[in-house]
């Protein structure tokens, strides 16, 4: 049974047909990778699943649940976080503050009484928070305002903050951009321990080293629809693939 | 010294009326219905003091209940639209209820006399506080125990996760929404507490002067509500009551020597604090120098 199942979904924006008839089925605890030339959908994808605009037609069902109907931010309550292309963080709030105020999952909700969740002192939460600024590295940079920060360090909270919301599937919409070897090394370190604490990722990514590398299953857009998809070494033979990414009849 | 205590009594009111804009300014949202909240708290404890022989503490809960009962009703329809929109909308409600007041009659007789709002007349004889003997300074020091009280509470808002959460949606919706936080629930939730604090204001505001009317509440009242946060700077809610102390203290009490050129100087002083200091009197940075100096830990802003 798969954890997100999109079912032909479509997306106009006026003629122009961003995402067209579009099937995906990712399983639990898998690295899925969406790939794509530019302007391929791939992020447009990426916003219809958290639910940022409407779908034109189709459904995305998330856990047997239908996510068609749901409110984006009780869509991210059921356990699904996500990243930004151009990074947004809560820039005037320090490191810290950035992922206290992610954590609004039902296991947060259930743990703490609506006084404590909300009027409550860092007390409580201090020991989760520690582990994910471990995890991320930011660790010394706690009280830092989020946009003092250095761009890697930017990218590096905002994955740290979608964990924050304890997600059961998380969508990272470039998290390797602009980043150099170093950090992608890093950044693939990372993905793998988030699908080993049971988390499922979906990955559009640009930096085919890190797509590669990292990923179980990868389908490939162009124009809005899949042309391709299966192991990271079947996309590489792929006859369509290639010609997508290189034009002509390569 | 009747004066002194006057004029803390005047800015304690507006200190109350600029915190009410600050909690909502946090979400990022700019309302100029504060003055019509102001004016419903003003116009209720009257009635209920005046007309229904209301002791003073009851009727300041009523008029700042029925304050948030009005904001968290106009906030629900109002902020689903944003920027100069809701502004519009904001400027339209506070405008409709000083039209309203402008045309409401209740008066009752009492003694002999006519009391209670009587239109364009305005509302006179609010006369609770002389009646039960209260000084000047018992009056001052009346409202400011109520301005201490609201600024304790909005500062324990802000290092608790509410108050990170309310400057979290003012600073971006989008991610604000992709972490889980409902952005109805918690602007509707600023509106209603900015609602309570502006209907309390209110209350001590028809008290302390007597006499009330409509044309105390209008665009004039809603934009000091605003300038006040803005000019402190919305890092803490010191700034508020810096900037009431600032513009009702010095530069409308301060200057009155100066006679009509004061009102010329008003206006550059104010633009020329907004130059020295564009992010308020009391920016980030300034905070955070003075949680050094107190060797303060980490967390609220």
């Amino acid at each position: 049974m798969a954890l997100l199942e999109l079912k032909n979904v479509s997306r106009r924006f006026g003629g122009v047909r961003a995402v067209d008839g579009l099937d995906l089925a990712i399983e639990p605890g898998q690295i899925f990778g969406l790939i794509g030339p530019n302007g391929s959908g791939k992020s447009t994808t990426v916003n219809l699943i958290s639910g940022l605009f409407p779908l034109t037609s189709g459904s995305i069902v998330f856990q047997n649940e239908d996510l068609d109907k749901l409110p984006t931010h009780l869509r991210l309550q059921t356990g699904i976080a996500r990243t930004f292309q151009n990074i947004r963080l809560f820039g005037q709030l320090t490191v810290w503050q950035n992922l206290w105020v992610a954590q609004n999952s039902p296991a947060d909700r259930a743990k703490r009484g609506f006084f404590s969740r909300w009027l409550g002192g860092q007390s409580g939460v201090r020991e989760e928070i520690s582990q994910l600024l471990e995890f991320s590295g930011l660790a010394h940079r706690q009280d830092e305002l989020a946009a003092n920060l250095a761009f890697g360090e930017q990218r590096r909270l905002e994955l740290a903050r979608a964990l924050a919301t304890r997600p059961k599937l998380v969508l990272l919409d470039e998290p390797a951009a602009g980043m150099n070897t170093e950090e992608i090394s890093q950044l693939r370190e990372r993905i793998l321990k988030i699908r080993a604490q049971g988390t499922t990722v979906l990955l559009v990514e640009h930096v085919m080293e890190l797509v590669m590398g990292v990923t179980d299953r990868i389908a490939v857009l162009n124009f809005g629809q899949k042309i391709a998809e299966g192991s990271p070494v079947e996309i590489q033979a792929d006859a369509a693939v290639r010609k997508a990414y290189l034009g002509g009849d390569a | 010294m009747d004066f002194y205590f006057g004029l803390a009594q005047i800015i304690g009111v507006h200190t109350l009326i600029g915190l009410s804009a600050y909690i909502v300014l946090l979400t990022g949202q700019v309302s100029l219905a504060q003055a019509g909240f102001f004016a419903v708290g003003a116009y209720v404890a009257g009635m209920l003091t005046v007309l229904a022989g209301w002791a003073i503490l009851p009727a300041l809960a009523a008029s700042s209940l029925l304050g948030a009962l009005v904001a968290g009703a106009v906030g629900f329809p109002a902020l689903r639209v944003k920027g100069l929109m809701l502004v519009i909308a904001t400027l339209a409600f506070g405008e409709a209820v000083r039209l309203f007041f402008f045309n409401f009659d209740y008066q009752v007789a009492k003694g002999g006399v006519k009391l209670g709002p009587l239109g364009g007349e305005g509302f006179r004889q609010i006369r609770y506080f002389p009646e039960n003997g209260w000084t000047t300074m018992d009056v001052m020091l009346f409202i400011w125990i109520f301005v201490v009280l609201v600024m304790a509470i909005l500062w324990w808002f802000d290092r608790s996760r509410y108050g990170a959460v309310l400057r979290a949606v003012g600073e971006d919706e989008l991610a604000a929404q992709s972490v889980g936080l409902n952005l109805t629930a918690v602007k509707v939730s600023a509106m209603t507490i900015g609602g309570a604090i502006a209907g309390l204001g209110g209350g001590i505001y028809a008290h302390y002067t007597t006499h009330i009317e409509h044309a105390s509440f209008g665009i004039l009242l809603a934009t000091f509500a605003l300038a006040y946060p803005i000019l402190g700077g919305l890092g803490s809610v010191f700034g508020t009551v810096v900037a009431a102390i600032f513009v009702q203290g010095f530069l409308i009490e301060g200057l009155r020597f100066l006679g009509d050129w004061r009102n010329l100087l008003f206006g550059a002083l104010i633009v020329l604090a907004m130059n020295v200091r564009p992010k308020g009197f009391l920016d980030a940075p300034t905070l955070q120098w003075i949680r050094r100096l107190f060797g303060g830990k980490s967390g609220a802003a």
